[in-house]
């Protein structure tokens, strides 16, 4: 059974505000990548590609959200909106790979066709995400279990 | 003036997009993965295709990848400071920025990156 699913109740959450702060912040860094690119040229604007200030924002409003609801429950909630924030930062790394991908992807493909090099490099940062990620929960899962299994002793009892 | 009005608002559709997807998927490692999407990449190449053309953009992608690999330094760093310093998530995200910018511009040196 896949652990991933959907819950659109969680937009509700979301104040109007927030959306409005993170469609600034993307329109803002993407103005920036054309503004460096244009001074420091296209080696160094291509850099900013890979910004991580929507993580920023992202990470802020997950901390944030999760604060809320515990304190609504009467809570802190302080130490639970860390660890919220840190899983997000955790499927960022990964979600980094397929960043790597989409670029490697997209150089060697847009010399043939633009929309191919656009579909290909979006198709490999699914992928290579997707993947890196399930790869991280099962290695998880089995030490987990193994940990488990080596606190409950051994599954058949010793003989004397 | 207007090619970076465009480029505000398609950066700002598309990470929004990409955001929203985020928030809806579970679990929020896998949601995570959405915080590294290539939305300010999806919006800028296009743009720099039209106007440079495609040499240029293959320039753009070359430095994306030490970029990227950057942002898996970055996230990393920013969940050991949540985790173990225990760091709000603001600060660390934003003083994390300076890894991010050392290791990004270290990687490019180190490729013979031309500026």
């Amino acid at each position: 059974m896949t652990p991933i699913r959907i819950s659109p109740s969680s937009l509700r959450e979301g104040r109007w505000y927030e959306y409005l702060v993170r469609f600034a912040l993307g329109g803002a860094a993407t103005v920036l990548a054309g503004l460096i690119s244009s001074y420091f040229g296209a080696s160094v604007g291509g850099l900013f590609l890979a910004l991580p200030a929507i993580f920023c924002a992202s990470a802020t409003l997950i901390e944030s959200h999760e604060i809320r609801r515990k304190r609504e429950a009467g809570f802190s909630g302080a130490r639970r909106g860390q660890q919220a924030a840190a899983l997000d930062a955790a499927g960022a790394a990964l979600g980094a790979l397929g960043l790597l991908a989409f670029a490697l992807m997209f150089s060697v493909l847009v010399t043939t066709s633009i929309v191919g090099a656009f579909l290909g490099a979006s198709a490999a940062w699914l992928v290579v995400a997707v993947a890196a990620w399930m790869v991280r929960r099962k290695t998880r899962l089995v030490r987990r279990n193994t940990g488990s299994a080596e606190q409950r002793g051994p599954a058949l009892p010793r003989s004397r | 003036m207007t090619e970076y009005l465009i480029r505000f608002v398609v950066g700002g559709v598309v990470v929004s997009a990409f955001a929203m997807l985020g928030d809806v998927l579970r679990p929020k490692s896998f949601a995570g993965l959405f915080g590294a999407a290539p939305s300010v990449a999806l919006a800028t190449l296009g743009i720099a295709i039209y106007q440079h053309g495609v040499d240029y953009a293959v320039l753009q992608s070359h430095a994306m990848m030490a970029g990227a690999l950057a942002l898996a330094i970055y996230s990393v760093v920013v969940c050991q400071l949540l985790i173990r310093a225990r760091l709000r998530a603001l600060p660390a995200t934003l003083l994390t920025l300076v890894v991010w910018l050392a290791v990004a511009v270290g990687l490019l040196k180190l490729a013979g990156g031309a500026t």
